[in-house]
Order: C-alpha cells, then sequence, then structure tokens
C-alpha cells in the first residue's frame, strides 16, 4: 500500500476538529461543516509568520540578557541583577537545584528554541527529506518545553510583590523583564504558526512519485 | 399503475429541490464537503491519511509514520472529567480568594495573591508583564476550567448543539496559555529567594494550587475529545445527514 497524505488526496483536515472534507471548487477557502472554522490545507503563511516571530524572539532575546530584571534597594543602595546574575545569586550548597531550574528554563530553554525553530524552518523551506523522524521529536520537544520559559517571570513578578519593607529592603522589576516576557510569548506564537506537516511534505511528494515507499 | 408514476416523478423532483436548497445553503457559507466515512483521518503532524480503528477503552492509535497519538479512547471520559472540573472550579476559587504567600521580618509581615503578584507590576511601570502574568496565571485557567465545565455541561446531551463545537476548538487554545505548573515552580524557586532574607509563611492557596496543577493533569487525560466530536451538532448539519447516508451505503 502506498501511503498518501491528505492534501495528495485533495482533502482537507480540520485543525479544530479533525473532520477530512473536500474543498468546493472556486477561490475561496473554505469553511469546516462540523465546526466552522476556516480551512486550508497548509497553515496560512506558515513560513513567513513562523519566521518573523523567531526573528522578533531573537531580537528581543539581547536585551532581556543584558538589561537587569531585578533592583533590589536596601538602605546601603541598590544592586540591579540581570537574569544571569541571579542564578549565581541562586547558587548555594542548598539553592542550587533551583539555581539549574532557572539556568535551565531562562537561558538554555529560549536559546535552544530560537536554534531549533531555526533550523526546522530551514531544512522544511529547502525540502530536505532527510532525518523527519528527529525533525518532528524536534518539533514536539519545542512545543512541549517552551511555555517553561516563563518560571523567571513568575519569580520575579512574586519576589518584586513580597520583598516590600520599605525602608529595609524592596525589589523592583527591571527593564529587561518586558524584553525577557517579549522572548518566551514570541517563540511560543512561532511554534504556533509553524505547520508541523512541511518537515514532511517533500518526502510525501517523493513517495508518490516513486509509489515504492511503504509505511505499516 | 397510472397513479404510482406521477407520484414517483413529484417525489423525485421534491429530492431534486432539498438537493438544490442544500447546495444553494453550502455555497452561501462555503462549506466543504466532508467524506462520507469519518473513521478516516489525517495525521495533524504529518498529514498521513489513514483508517483509525475502533479502539477499545483506554487504547490509543498512533500515526505509523510519525508516531504522533492520534486518539485514545477513555475510559468514563464525561463523567470522570466533570468530577475533575467541578473539582477545579472550587480549587481555583479558593485559591485566588486567599493569600498565596507571607514572609514575617522584625515583626514586619507581607502577603500576596496571585492577582496582587500581577497587579503590583501593573502599579510599578510594568504593565505589559502584569498583564502577561495575569493573563497566564488567572484569566487563561479560568477560561481553560469554565470552558471545559460548559463544554460537558453540552456534551451530556445525545446531540452536543453547536455551541459545544464553538468551545471545544478554542479549548486547546486556552491550555496553551494556562500556566499555573509554571507559576508554582516560579513560586517555589522565589521561595528560596526570599528565606534568605526573611521567614517565609506559605499560604492555603499554594497547597490548593498544587492540587489544581494535579486536577487540570487530570482533565486533559481523561477527556475525550474525539467521543464529543462524534456526536455533536454540526454548523452544516445537512451534510452531516448526507454523511450519514453515505456511510450507510457504504457498510450495506
Amino acid at each position: 500500500m502506498t501511503a498518501i497524505t491528505a492534501m495528495q488526496a485533495g482533502l482537507q483536515s480540520c485543525e479544530g476538529c479533525g473532520l477530512l472534507s473536500r474543498p468546493a471548487p472556486g477561490e475561496e477557502e473554505g469553511i469546516c461543516p462540523r465546526c466552522d472554522e476556516e480551512l486550508s490545507f497548509r497553515k496560512h503563511a506558515s513560513f513567513q509568520r513562523t519566521w518573523a516571530f523567531l526573528l522578533a524572539a531573537a531580537v528581543c532575546y539581547i536585551p532581556a540578557n543584558l538589561l537587569p530584571v531585578l533592583t533590589t534597594t536596601t538602605a546601603a543602595g541598590a544592586d540591579s541583577d540581570t537574569i544571569l546574575q541571579g542564578v549565581v545569586l541562586l547558587w548555594s550548597p542548598t539553592g542550587w537545584p533551583l539555581s539549574i531550574i532557572v539556568l535551565v528554563a531562562s537561558i538554555m530553554i529560549p536559546s535552544a528554541k530560537i536554534l531549533a525553530l531555526g533550523y526546522l524552518l530551514i531544512t522544511a523551506q529547502r525540502g530536505s527529506v532527510a532525518n523527519n523522524e528527529q525533525r518532528i521529536r524536534m518539533y514536539r520537544m519545542v512545543d512541549f518545553i517552551g511555555r517553561w520559559s516563563m518560571v523567571d517571570v513568575f519569580v520575579d513578578t512574586f519576589t518584586a510583590a513580597l520583598i516590600q519593607l520599605q525602608p529595609l529592603m524592596s525589589v523592583e522589576p527591571g527593564p529587561g523583564l518586558i524584553f525577557f516576557a517579549a522572548v518566551v510569548v514570541f517563540t511560543m506564537l512561532a511554534v504556533e504558526s509553524f505547520d508541523p506537516r512541511l518537515i514532511w511534505d517533500s518526502a510525501s511528494m517523493q513517495a508518490a512519485e516513486s509509489k515504492e515507499v511503504t509505511y505499516a | 399503475m397510472w397513479q404510482s408514476a406521477p407520484a414517483r416523478g413529484s417525489d423525485a423532483a421534491l429530492r431534486t429541490t432539498a438537493v438544490r436548497m442544500r447546495e444553494l445553503a453550502s455555497d452561501a457559507m462555503n462549506y466543504n464537503q466532508p467524506i462520507a466515512d469519518t473513521s478516516l483521518l489525517a495525521c495533524q503532524h504529518c498529514d498521513l491519511l489513514q483508517r483509525i480503528p475502533e479502539l477499545e477503552p483506554g487504547a490509543s492509535a498512533r500515526c505509523p509514520r510519525c508516531n504522533k497519538e492520534l486518539w485514545r479512547r477513555r475510559v468514563d471520559s464525561l463523567n470522570r472529567t466533570f468530577a475533575l472540573t467541578v473539582a477545579a472550579v472550587v480549587l481555583y476559587i479558593i485559591a485566588n480568594s486567599v493569600p498565596m504567600l507571607g514572609l514575617t521580618i522584625v515583626g514586619r509581615d507581607a502577603q500576596t495573591t496571585v492577582i496582587g503578584g500581577a497587579l503590583h507590576l501593573w502599579n510599578n511601570d510594568q504593565k505589559v508583564v502584569g498583564v502577561l502574568v495575569l493573563f497566564t496565571a488567572v484569566i487563561a485557567p479560568a477560561l481553560q476550567i469554565g470552558l471545559m465545565l460548559a463544554i460537558l455541561i453540552g456534551a451530556m446531551r445525545p446531540r452536543p448543539p453547536q455551541w459545544v463545537a464553538i468551545l471545544l476548538r478554542y479549548h486547546p487554545t486556552t491550555k496553551i496559555w494556562s500556566m499555573i505548573e509554571v507559576m508554582m515552580v516560579g513560586v517555589l524557586v522565589a521561595l528560596v529567594k526570599i528565606a534568605d532574607y526573611a521567614t517565609v509563611v506559605p499560604g492555603l492557596a499554594l497547597f490548593v494550587l498544587w492540587v489544581l496543577v494535579f486536577i487540570l493533569a487530570g482533565i486533559s487525560s481523561s477527556f475525550d475529545s474525539r467521543d464529543v466530536w462524534d456526536r455533536i451538532q454540526w454548523a452544516d448539519e445537512a451534510h452531516r445527514d448526507g454523511a450519514g447516508e453515505a456511510l450507510v451505503e457504504g457498510t450495506s
């Protein structure tokens, strides 16, 4: 049995409810007869939208790491910390596991996400047919771990909300926080805009041409 | 014989009119033509066309090409999810009405709720981040739980009404942006940080939120959306019936 995709069969799969349907002849985009969702073969302008969100995230990544996210004011004066300084401050004989959590969630995950999405976009746009299984696994990983970058935003929110002991000590959010939050939101939107089916399209086309590749 | 012939004729005429009206209605809304066999589906991750088998409760089907889980048939989905969702509503209300964290230092107290954290950002020139925290920690979870409750109430009917379809379509989006479990890890880190300067006093909401994290995970793993989609009232009811007829023809 030669496997074909819904698109090769001329069918559109609804992203809302999963119903398969055949588009009516004509130029206009159809609507899902079951759930009323607008239908298309692939997500609308997936490459352009994903690139746009990804570049926005990459740009925000720089000030997010260079500007302070927290400013601590004590009687002795004010002290500002970036995300990386926060990780270092948290490092102690008892606090090191949390320090690693923040390091992974705030520094490693956002950069890994940007690189991974860039790789997925470039390979899919070049029509790569290699490593499809690895690439779809990478997509799922990026989709799954993306939200965890928000950890640092919550840490800073509640630290600042609680430590309000003027004139002894107070903590205020710094200018880096908004850029950091923007990185998280933009990378999440980029993942949402990316259509994983684009990873497979070149392989599906080759399979249809050779009619030899089977999946079982 | 004479009388039956014209009757058959008008019957056919009536049917053609009905078909034409259906086509006209479909054209106006530009509905796609559904395929008759609803056991056929395309993998959402690789678009491979495949037939999904009828599953035993608890069993799951995966895409042979990309290994995406296509469907897991849940055991007693509606009742279990409903029980968990009612629990989530109660816990959510408690979690957002009592303090989550407090501290004492040299005779002074401070405490905050979840909303208080977002409000503090808003009041300190971090309005955008404040709104984001409010959205991901308060509004999106409320939508996630509220929509699920409405979906379940609608899905208890033999044929769930069309508004259930609209809620069901948006429910995954609310799940993406609802980040209570992420917030809880953030709170844990904040707690350790603060413990260096002051005595931390955990509030009731802290414990309630941890339970809520697990209840929300339970809702996700007990709800079977395919079961609701199979019974739901279609946006284009004429085509649902059409699909039904074709199915009977196909099996006979």
